[in-house]
């Protein structure tokens, strides 16, 4: 049996969960999942749609939003009285804290972004897992009795598989200290336009804006084409945008249907965020950048000379 | 306040990364050495903490002597000492570096209010250490924060959530991982260059038994070029990418 | 990218790099008329990742050597034309008094080569030119106006655009050169990882990379990548208004070996100052693996610690602000060749393969022009012996040689470097038969291309008291450094009695076969159709007429030549020669360099020791002066050559160098009872030839002088066709516009009434103070000066325009910061010691 830990945010199912369950499912059909906290029906609905038998569903009075180690807590209950063969979450922060948690109190080797997973043995599993944000493979072999992985974002596609999923509702037991830290509030506006996480076209732009003001043109492309804006950390240094629209290992990873490159030269920790894309276009004046043996479509041109008419002809595409 | 750090010591890559023969490490011989942009953010947080409320700010790493550099260029940022982890590479399994760490942090005499890590280290990615950490040393933890304030004992950290900020509160003596953005870290000065050649490494050895993930190979991931399809340069381009935009269906 | 660019089948000429360098070549080929141009580099454009990428850029024109300085000001001409050329200023400073001595000594060189407007500052002026400058670390400074920063990214584009529009030239960036293929000895295609170009001209410019790729077609480029390390801190509050990339002087720190410039809002700290960190061309890393680029290499800050302190020291309020962070930092690769100048010309092992090699970037456009003047006309205006690239003897180009010059070398970049200083590392390379016996003797070896030798013996010490004053004493310490009063002790008793002098380093060749006569006579000025057992001592001229060389020929047989040269720039003459057989095969060359020593004998005893050892009629009449034949001395069959250098009596004997030592002791012991001591090369490289008037080339005699200004004309010129022949021929209808001159000093005193002397390279000046030129703008400056102990005097030699070309006039040299009297002793050639050269006529 694999367990997977389901996240999710006031009731919104974590999209990645679904391909958690695609990783657990390769492994065994038997997956059950966990999710913890209130209002959790709706992410019950679709982790079933997604062909899991078995929902556990932990509550606690004291658990009323995002608490990670209490969310631990409650997957080491149902790990201590299901004894899984392994338990996956999703890479992303919270669900690789969450497994940190777990790890932490059952002593357990822990990997984070694997690919590919084999359970080789009893006691031993093979992961290939990505280092350098993707840019090299690591194939190792873990030892445990339990395996503990998150999965690498849109390693695993997600697969459809309509069910009817039994649902065991719980109480998570917590201490004190598992409830230490949980989310006492959220501030910010929301996103006004499109979140470059979600984007589904990402207009990005490198050193080669040469200075803030070209942003201008990228927000006006993105602005038509129902995109956000991204850019290079070299960007981000120099202040010219906030480091929310940075793409790249230690920035934002995105998987657009679309990304364009303006000005960027490509290195490892850009192409980590980037590659994902389905469709990667480069504009640089170096049609050797290192960009460009990632890229599908390349321009070797001006960018600030390319973007004023590239603007016009697509606003004139959209409106016809 | 007194905190402490911990930092890592990487190969600066460029776009091309060449192994060893063997297949199980970077062959640095032709590269430099960097530290990740989110441990740069915790130093900087560190050093910006000190400045504010007194304190030192201790520096650990794990690793062969050149981690010496870095921990010198971070003493030149603002840094004032450091504990040495000696061991034969980098390249540690995460369990049982987060419990090397937490042996000196534990045989160090500093009573730390603050451990602040990188969210997870810029090759292997483990995301771990932090809370690691925190369970052996009973403390609370937050991880990948990009906003944090400390007033009256209490630090509030911010983690980005898309363009909103999921707030947590922690109770010093605590443990943070941070995030790239949590600040723009400042470049070492020469000053600081000169007072950092004296400040004191305290070297420990590893007790590094008890891995259970064991690295079998690293590969380069396949990566044919896809042979971008140029589409020429200026009036024809544009004309090329829309017709592009089109197909993708981003326009209509 | 899909299309994959193919290279073209074949091309005039194939230039290997996209740098400054090799992107000012093919810009001047193009110029020249040249088409189908193809130029490759592995890099990306604009910049392919080499030195060029991230040079400082800056310019400081004086130099120590004439033909460096040439080059530069030919570069800042074109950097100027091209728009590219920023003035800023620029002043070396001084913290120690040498250190001081040392710009005056550049200012005397900005004198001497035309770089107007410089002067020595005081600490306080040069604080008033550079605010931020600590002005209580230094002592004074050098100011020269016209230092400036380039584009040098920018000035390659424009040329290799230019170029290109021309439609001259095809350029092919991330094109990796895998092979070159040589056939019968010359160049014939160039293997990229694009395909095949057929090609007989190929000029390697690929800075660091060069070795590599010329060790491809069997041909060597002696140089090694080095490291040189700069930092880049900022933004500076005093450069917060900066318009440009520079508006305030650069700063070199000399006696720290470091420079500090202002790059925009930044300060750029560089240094030379290092342990010498060598690379090989293995260990640069591709484009791909590098961080940066190939050329900037992780920086290591355990090298740059005390560079830190002195930088702080001298600009405390900039780099000692706690809030001025390092922005950049790395170690940047160059170029270091073992004797410090760069590799040019076409290699002598394979024709049509150029070097373009080790050029910084203050002469990258300048050497552009000169290789494709060279290349294209035979010949380029700004003489490059110093760094041709011909000049190099099999052990220069071994990695070991290479590294150990190098290595001690890059400590020198700011160095004080003495005209006569020597090199420590590597020693004891080439040791003649007679080491032993001159080492026994006391010789105090000095080192040339590779050969020991005595400058002067201190077996010869007790000389200087018998010859008293007459020696000429030093007392200041620079002058007396690396020379000794022996020397001039030795000349004295050789003149008395004789002198034997260890000639071994010559280079010797000879041209054999029926064309053997064609070839001298091609190269030679003079007449080489005489009697067998005539010995011509001739000019040899490049196209234009200006001095290739001068050297010695003896005619040994009807088909049968040996040409004798200074060993200095013997493999260049050999090579000259060698370029000139021709192509039927009918002349051989044949170098007997290793295989023959020389030991000179001269001095009114000379006979009478030479006569002693063999039945050969050595008289006057019997062997006259200008013949050689061969002579048995014991069981020694040795060519004698009656010539002299020194102007005395006496001949040069060759003979195998396995017998050499055996001569040695011949001779010497033959010698003790007429007085014959040795004699170093203190007394026959500069105090004999002075006073005899003897020019020697790469001093009196370059590209840039004529045979007429250079007083050596002769009465008539050959039938025979010569190279350089029709310009010679117009110099003789035309009047010079310069004349080589010997001064005297008349009044050695100093302002603080030490004896001063010269050592070359110092500006003559008129009695107001002005630099003379002449109507070709060529500055009048000492090309030699040494001791004329016979005459009693300091002789300098020098070029002077007409006006001034009068015995008995009275002009000024500037020495040090000060000036002395001088008075014009010979217009033209006769000897001022022995003028109807009684004594070698004996």
């Amino acid at each position: 049996m694999i367990l997977i830990y389901a996240d999710h945010d006031r009731g919104e199912l974590d999209p990645l969960a679904l391909q958690v369950v695609s990783a657990a499912r390769g492994l065994d059909a038997d997956v059950h999942a966990l999710i913890v906290g209130p209002n959790a029906e709706k992410c019950i609905d679709d982790l079933a749609s997604a062909g899991v038998l078995t929902v556990h569903h932990g509550t606690n009075a004291a658990i009323d939003d995002y608490t990670p180690r209490a969310n631990a807590s409650a997957v080491v209950t149902v790990m201590d009285r299901l004894e899984p063969r392994a338990v996956l979450a999703a890479g992303t922060p919270r669900g690789s804290e969450v497994l940190a948690h777990v790890a932490s109190i059952k002593d357990l080797p822990l990997v984070t972004e694997c690919s590919e997973i084999a359970l080789t043995g009893p006691g031993t599993a093979e992961v290939t897992r990505a280092r350098w944000g993707g840019n090299l493979l690591e194939r190792s072999e873990v030892s445990a009795d339990v395996l503990l992985a998150t999965a690498q974002a849109h390693a695993f596609a997600v697969s459809e598989d309509a069910g009817d999923a039994q649902v065991e509702a719980f109480d998570v037991p917590v201490t004190d200290a598992d409830l230490e830290v949980s989310i006492v509030e959220r501030t910010g506006a929301a996103e006004t336009g499109v979140g470059l996480a979600e984007a589904k076209v990402v207009i990005s732009g490198g050193r080669g804006m040469d200075g803030p003001e070209a942003f201008g043109m990228l927000e006006e492309l993105a602005d038509i084409l129902g995109g956000a804006v991204g850019c290079s950390r070299v960007v981000t240094a120099a202040g010219w945008r906030p480091h929310a629209e940075q793409v790249g290992q230690t920035g934002t990873k995105v998987a657009p249907d679309l990304y364009i490159a303006f000005g960027i030269s490509g290195a490892t920790q850009h192409i980590a965020g980037c590659k994902s894309a389905k469709t990667l276009i480069a504009v640089n004046t170096d049609g050797q950048a290192p960009i460009m043996t990632h890229a599908d479509y390349a321009v070797v041109d001006n960018l600030h000379t390319l973007l004023p008419v590239l603007i016009e002809k697509a606003r004139a595409a959209q409106g016809a | 306040m007194d905190i402490c750090v911990c930092i890592k010591r990487y190969p600066s890559l460029g776009s091309a990364i060449m192994l060893t023969d063997d297949g199980m490490a970077i062959d640095t011989d032709k590269l430099g050495f960097t530290l990740s942009p989110h441990e740069e953010c915790a130093v900087e947080a560190a050093v910006q903490l000190k400045e504010e409320h007194g304190g030192t700010v201790t520096l650990i790493s794990m690793g062969p002597e050149g981690v010496e550099e870095q921990i010198r260029e971070q003493f030149a940022i603002g840094a004032d000492r450091a504990i040495w982890i000696r061991s034969d590479s980098t390249d540690i399994d995460p369990q049982a570096a987060a419990k090397a760490i937490g042996d000196a942090i534990e045989a160090d005499e500093t009573a730390f209010d603050l451990i602040l890590l990188g969210s997870e280290s810029a090759d292997n990615a483990n995301a771990q250490t932090g809370v690691r950490l925190a369970h052996r040393l009973g403390r609370p933890v937050a991880t990948a924060i990009k906003g944090m304030t400390i007033a009256d004992g209490v630090a509030t950290c911010e983690r980005a959530v898309g363009t909103m900020r999921e707030v947590y509160r922690v109770r010093l003596p605590a443990v943070v991982t941070v995030k790239d953005g949590l600040n723009i870290p400042r470049y070492p000065s020469v000053p600081g260059r000169i007072k950092a050649r004296k400040k004191p490494i305290d070297e420990v050895a590893a007790d590094l038994d008890g891995a259970r993930i064991q690295l079998k190979g690293l590969t380069a991931p396949i990566r044919e070029s896809k042979g971008a399809q140029a589409l020429g340069a200026g009036d024809e381009a544009a004309d090329a990418l829309v017709d592009v935009m089109k197909q993708i269906g981003v326009l209509s | 990218m899909a299309e994959e660019l193919q290279a073209p089948s074949e091309a005039k000429c194939v230039v290997i790099g996209a740098g400054i360098v090799g992107n000012s070549i093919v810009w001047h080929l193009a110029r020249l008329g040249w088409t189908d141009i193809v130029q490759v580099d592995k890099g990306p454009l604009p910049n392919p990742g080499g030195s060029t990428g991230h040079a400082s850029n800056f310019i400081f024109p004086t130099d120590h050597s004439k033909e460096i300085t040439q080059l530069t000001l030919e570069s800042m001409r074109q950097y100027k034309e091209m728009g590219v050329f920023t003035e800023c200023g620029g002043i070396e400073v001084a913290r120690t008094e040498e250190r001081m001595q040392e710009l005056h000594r550049r200012l005397q060189s900005a004198t001497s080569f035309d770089i107007d407007g410089t002067a020595m500052l005081s600490p306080s002026e040069c604080k008033e030119k550079v605010p931020y400058l600590d002005d209580e670390v230094i002592l004074g400074g050098f100011w020269t106006p016209s230092v400036g920063v380039v584009d040098s990214l920018r000035a390659g584009t424009i040329m290799r655009e230019k170029a290109q529009e021309m439609n001259a030239l095809t350029s092919l960036p991330n094109t990796e050169v895998m092979d070159i293929e040589v056939t019968d000895g010359r160049v014939s295609a160039v293997v990229t990882d694009r395909g095949t170009i057929d090609t007989e001209y190929v000029v390697i410019a690929c800075g660091c990379w060069s070795p590599r790729i010329a060790e491809m077609a069997g041909a060597a480029i002696p140089l090694t990548p080095a490291v040189h390390q700069m930092k880049d801190i900022g933004p500076v509050p005093f450069f917060a208004d900066a318009k440009g990339d520079i508006e305030w002087p650069i700063i070199r720190d000399m006696d720290t070996f470091m420079y500090e410039r202002q790059h925009g809002t930044g300060l750029e700290i560089g240094s030379y100052a290092h342990r010498a960190i060598l690379y090989e061309a293995g260990e640069i890393p591709s484009n791909e693996q590098a961080a940066l680029s190939p050329t900037e290499m992780p920086f290591t800050q355990e090298d740059f610690d005390l560079q830190d302190e002195h930088a702080m020291e001298l600009m405390p309020d900039i780099v000692g602000d706690e809030t001025i962070g390092e922005k950049y930092a790395c170690n940047g690769l160059l170029s270091l060749t073992p004797d410090g100048a760069p590799i040019l010309g076409e290699t002598p092992e394979v024709k049509g393969l150029w070097s373009a090699a080790a050029v910084w970037i203050k002469e990258g456009p300048g050497v552009g022009k000169s290789i494709a003047e060279w290349m294209v006309l035979g010949e380029s205006e700004i003489d490059l012996h110093g760094a041709d690239i011909s000049r190099f003897y099999e052990h220069h180009k071994t990695r070991q040689h290479i590294t150990a010059r190098t290595g001690e070398g890059f400590i020198k970049t700011y160095g004080i470097i003495h005209p006569g200083e020597q090199w420590t590392s590597n020693r004891d390379v080439r040791l003649s038969p007679y080491y032993e016996q001159e080492k026994a003797l006391g010789g105090v070896f000095y080192e040339a291309v590779g050969w020991e030798r005595p400058f002067w013996y201190e077996s010869n010490a007790p000389l200087v008291e018998k010859f008293g004053d007459a020696v000429m004493p030093r007392t200041a310490e620079w002058d007396a450094r690396w020379w000794s009063p022996i020397i001039n002790a030795e000349h004295l008793q050789m003149r008395e009695t004789a002198g034997m002098i260890d000639l071994t380093p010559f280079a010797i060749f000879d041209i054999v076969g029926p064309g053997a006569l064609g070839v001298v006579q091609t190269c030679a000025v003079r007449q080489m159709d005489v009697a067998i057992g005539k010995v011509i001592y001739t000019p040899v001229l490049t196209p234009r007429g200006g001095f290739r060389s001068d050297l010695t020929i003896m005619r040994l047989g009807a088909n049968h030549f040996r040409v004798v040269t200074g060993g200095a720039h013997g493999m260049s003459d050999r090579k000259w020669f060698a370029d000139h057989l021709p192509a039927d095969g009918t002349a051989q060359l044949q170098d007997l360099t290793s295989s023959m020593t020389t030991l000179g004998v001269w001095g009114p005893n000379a006979r009478a020791i030479v006569q002693s050892l063999t039945s050969a009629d050595m008289s006057h009449e019997g062997f006259p002066f200008g013949s050689c034949r061969v002579i048995e001395m014991g069981s020694l069959r040795v060519l004698a050559s009656r010539i002299s250098y020194v102007g005395e009596l006496g001949w040069e004997l060759y003979l195998p160098i396995e017998q050499g030592a055996k001569l040695w002791e011949m001779v010497f012991e033959a010698g003790q009872l007429h007085g014959l001591i040795p004699v170093g090369v203190g007394v026959y490289g500069t105090s004999g030839r002075l006073e005899k008037g003897y020019r020697a080339y790469g001093a009196e005699l370059d590209a840039e002088y004529n045979i007429v200004e250079a007083g050596m004309a002769l009465k008539k010129v050959k039938d025979a066709d010569f190279v350089g022949k029709e310009a010679f021929l117009q110099q003789r209808e035309e009047e010079p516009m310069a004349l080589m001159c010997t001064l005297s000093v008349t009044d050695h005193h100093s302002a603080s009434g030490e004896k001063r002397y010269m050592l070359g390279m110092e500006p003559i000046l008129t009695t107001d103070g002005a630099p003379i030129a002449d109507k070709h703008g060529r500055r009048s400056f000492v090309t030699s000066a040494g001791s004329a102990p016979s005459l009693g005097k300091h002789l300098l030699m020098a070029y002077l325009p007409p006006e001034h070309a009068v015995e008995g006039i009275e002009l000024l040299v500037e020495y040090l910061g000060e000036r002395y009297p001088v008075v014009v002793d010979r217009v033209g050639a006769t000897p001022l010691f022995d003028p109807a050269n009684e004594r070698t006529l004996s």
